[in-house]
């Protein structure tokens, strides 16, 4: 493999592992407030990236994607108001069958709603032959605009958690959500916003790596399945272990093409994730206290 | 040779030192009491002596056996039964087929014995019921059998413990706190009801914070304060034991 | 209590003759092979019942299992070895006469499996995945068990899609009829549709008895109380991480036997049986009946499974088993049928339920 070609997949491998580690903060967020693990998650991007290719029709880009966050965000609180809300401290069980079922009903919504085509987002910037030339591989703006969402996605929720009130306060829910009840802090309303939030940032990762790796109505499960391997990886709860974790699951993807069919490209994450479980169920970065806690 | 004996028993968690070389012995046939004050490491000792947790050092020998850091069914295999603080009954299943599960280990068929319904399984599972429903009759709950195990009185809930703990017919009985949330009479009941265990050869080693309950039932009483054993004795003995006065009557640290 | 289980028992056997002499008044012979799909689907459900519901465990990939049975039995009995003739392990196969001359739709001559060893074979293969699965994932609870099992069953769906000896997109076809007994076969058409649904439903009265047994022997108990309560039950002597795996090879086993008619009894399978969705879809039956209810179990996995394949629900489908999830999930996550135990004698007993203890 020559340095170029080699290049070109860590390329590839950024991409992808920038959607996968914006899922795997949406996983974070919602595990942090309230332990439990929406299995929804991979929808999010799934709905950002259709609908701001249906409001582009209408819309310019810029005003396209804004749209396309706004309404996936109120999705998100929708789902928790509607299905998570008033379950008084359900099981475990229980709570993984209903964001399941949520997950279904979005992609049975977009199905019907947009069909079973292949939508995508014009580039940003350029359009399919535009490339940066970096070191002999051909880099797209595109995949310049997914690093740079993503990385601002990172810093902006690390002020959200730990300049803002509302921020701190989310943390102090995660910390001890009784504790924090009895604070007078309005649990409830916290754990709709971080359903809310984490729809925000999977759309908005759903709509800048539209243009590249296309965005179909039943791409959220194995989206969620990696994200979910990103999260564990990078240890639950951790979002600069889910970027580091992202970017390593993308890449080890991209690379697998070179020996693997590409067919079995998603069985690569799944065998990760399974040998991650058995291995470390703590992840790489996280501390076990947390993934046992988490594992009972 | 004493049933159960603990030996130099040492557990750290972080910078607590829980349990700190706790020896004692429970001679065959005796109900020993082991107390102390809030936070003394009696439940931690229980949990070392029962599989919960491993010790960090220090040996648990039932019947000269080391049985420390093996999990707890291995440990309930080998004749040791417990109850639970916290009431821990199987919810959706009538008080019989709890104290059925009990005897668990006095049965053998298998995974296939099961699904096939062999005669001999059928012959065992009459026995296991058999068994169980002594323990509810010694309990004197027999005639609630059939009732689901989690819709009885809290009274009756830890009657049903007991009977479970005892379906097979264990060597040594584990009681953590049974008097815990009882009143008064059914705190004598459950004192007549620790005679009767100890009348059918049952050795029994009882946590446990109700004095007078100590007092009435136990052959012996070992006293913790902070992780350390500071009296074993009878329970007169134990009594007048000036360092246990002290502690319990809080004058001063131990 | 066994006297209960044979009456229920024998209530299934006549609702199964009555809705056969039902369908052949309502002149709607052709629903029987409907019902007939519906009852192998049935034993991946009670199987899956008995895992989750008295368990107390989740598999997102039991259509993982379905498939590795079916699959398995599709390639042996399709495969010609007839290039391979002369290979030692292929001489000795025939030797032990485990293979078979028939022929084939061209009038050719295929040497296959024979699809009784093709069957053993697929379920020990669909057991042993399971074993092999089961130790690790098994320690594991709650979401991870369910990644886990997704992650499988993903696997799988992934596997059977871009394997071009599994057919890829298309499946496999051409499944011969599977001779259970001399005169009993497992096999689709018009002629044969009557005794296929008997057949059908006598396997899972079969299944149902063989479950039934289980949970109230000793081991079945030992299932429940590790639901109930897992370190009461590890007290009692219970070898938990054991008894879950038993109870998972099992219930793997039920759905890979399901697996193996179904294809006998329609001829093929494709890569649709081993989607991730329809382990979805095992999950939302077991759940509308009732997750500690194998009766209810049955008897909703069946009902819906047929409306299902009448297409009743049209291109929602799959929308609609994911609104049933949700609902069940959110007003009766005890199922819908509580069989067991009436209402009002629920409500009384709940009335002098103690104070639930601290901590």
């Amino acid at each position: 493999m020559t340095t170029a070609l080699a290049l070109q997949y860590l390329v590839a491998g950024l991409t992808y592992g920038t959607i996968y580690a914006v899922v795997g903060i949406g996983f974070n967020i919602i595990y942090n407030t309230t332990g439990i693990i929406n299995f929804a998650q991979g929808e999010f991007v799934m709905l950002g990236g259709m609908t701001a290719a249906s409001l582009h029709r209408l819309l310019p880009l810029p005003l396209a994607v804004l749209g396309a966050v706004a309404l996936t965000t109120l999705v998100g609180a929708a789902v928790e108001l509607t299905f998570i809300r008033w379950l008084r401290r359900p099981s475990v069980l229980r709570m993984i069958i209903v964001t399941i079922g949520v997950s279904i009903l979005l992609r049975e919504a977009a199905l019907h709603l947009w069909g079973e085509g292949v939508r995508s987002l014009p580039y940003f910037t350029g359009d399919e032959v535009t490339a940066l030339e970096l070191g002999g591989a051909r880099v797209s703006p595109q995949v310049l605009w997914s690093l740079a969402t993503c990385g601002a996605v990172v810093v902006a929720l690390q002020l959200f958690f730990h300049r803002t009130r509302t921020g701190r306060e989310m943390r102090a829910c995660a910390a001890n959500r009784e504790a924090a009840a009895l604070c007078g802090l309005a649990t409830r309303d916290l754990v709709t916003l971080s359903f809310a939030l984490s729809a925000g940032i999977g759309a908005l990762a759903g709509c800048v790596v539209s243009p590249i790796t296309y965005t179909r109505y039943d791409i959220g499960a194995s989206l969620a399945l990696k994200g979910f391997t990103v999260a564990i990886l990078g240890g639950l709860g951790n979002a600069g272990g889910a970027v580091a974790a992202g970017f390593l699951l993308g890449t080890l993807e991209a690379f697998s093409i070179a020996v693997l069919p590409a067919a079995y490209k998603d069985v690569l994450a799944i065998a990760i994730l399974l040998l991650i479980l058995f291995l470390r169920p703590s992840g790489l970065f996280g501390d076990r206290e947390l993934a046992r806690l988490g594992a009972s | 040779m004493a049933l159960l004996e603990v030996r130099g028993l040492c557990k750290r968690f972080g910078g607590l030192q829980a349990v700190q070389d706790v020896s004692f012995g429970v001679e065959p046939g005796t109900v020993k009491a082991l107390i102390g004050p809030n936070g003394a490491g009696k439940t931690t000792l229980f949990n070392l002596v029962s599989g919960v947790t491993a010790p960090d050092a220090g040996q648990v020998l039932l019947r000269g056996q080391a049985i420390q850091g093996r999990p707890p069914h291995e440990v309930a295999a080998l004749g040791l039964s417990r109850t639970f603080q916290q009431i821990r009954l199987f919810p959706g299943m009538s008080a019989l087929e709890n104290v059925m599960v009990g005897a668990h280990v006095r049965g053998r068929a298998g995974f296939l014995a099961g699904l096939l319904r062999l005669p001999s399984t059928w012959r065992e599972e009459r026995a296991l019921e058999a068994r169980a429903r002594r323990a509810l009759e010694l309990v004197e709950l027999g005639h609630l059998a059939a009732a689901e195990a989690t819709s009885l009185s809290y009274g009756q809930q830890r009657g049903v413990e007991l009977a479970r703990a005892l379906a097979s017919d264990p060597a040594l009985l584990l009681l953590d706190e049974p008097a815990a949330g009882l009143n008064v009479r059914e705190t004598d009941e459950l004192a007549r009801l620790i005679g009767r265990i100890r009348a059918r050869g049952v050795t029994v080693l009882l946590v446990e914070h109700d004095m007078s309950l100590v007092m009435q039932v136990s052959d012996e009483v070992a006293v913790l304060c902070f992780g350390q054993k500071i009296a074993d004795a009878a329970p007169q003995a134990v009594q007048r034991d000036p360092e246990v006065v002290r502690v319990y009557l809080g004058e001063d640290e131990c | 209590m066994p006297r209960a289980r044979h009456l229920q028992l024998a209530l299934l056997a006549a609702a199964v003759v009555a809705v056969q002499l039902g369908a052949d008044a309502a002149g709607k012979p052709f629903w029987l092979t409907q019902l007939t799909m519906a009852a192998y689907g049935g034993l991946v459900v009670i199987g899956l019942c008995l895992f989750m519901g008295y368990a107390g465990q989740i598999s997102l990939g039991h259509a993982g299992f379905f498939a590795i049975g079916g699959y398995t039995a599709a390639a042996l009995t399709t495969a010609d070895l007839t290039p391979r003739r002369g290979a030692a392990l292929v001489e000795l196969a025939a030797r032990v006469h485990l293979l078979t001359l028939r022929p084939d739709l061209y009038g050719g001559e295929l040497l296959t499996v024979r699809p009784w060893p093709a069957a053993l074979a697929a379920v020990a293969l669909a057991a042993l995945v399971a074993a092999l699965l089961g130790v690790p994932v098994l320690r594991l609870k709650g979401h991870y068990l369910a990644m886990a099992t997704l992650g499988f069953g993903t696997v799988v769906s992934a596997v059977v899609v871009g394997t071009e000896g599994l057919g890829a997109a298309d499946g496999l076809s051409g499944v011969p009829p599977f001779e259970l007994l001399p005169g009993l076969a497992v096999a689709g058409g018009a002629e044969a549709r009557a005794q296929n649904y008997y057949l059908a439903w006598g396997l899972v009265g079969l299944g149902m008895l063989l479950l039934l047994n289980l949970v109230h022997s000793r081991e079945g108990r030992a299932l429940r109380a590790i639901h109930g309560a897992e370190d009461a039950a590890g007290a009692m002597g219970i070898d938990a991480p054991r008894a879950k795996l038993r109870a998972f090879v099992l219930s793997a086993a039920f759905a890979a036997v399901g697996g193996v008619l179904m294809t006998h009894y329609t001829g093929g399978i494709g890569p649709s049986e081993a989607s991730v969705m329809r382990s979805v879809r095992y999950v939302a039956l077991v759940a509308v009946g009732g997750m500690g209810s194998l009766w209810g179990t049955l008897l909703t996995g069946t009902v819906l499974q047929f409306l299902s394949l009448r297409g009743v629900f049209g291109s929602f489908d799959d929308a609609v088993f994911g609104a049933t999830l949700i609902l069940v999930m959110l007003f009766a996550p005890e199922g819908l049928l509580r069989l067991e135990l009436p209402a009002g004698l629920r409500a009384a007993l709940a009335r002098r339920r103690p104070p639930p203890a601290e901590g």
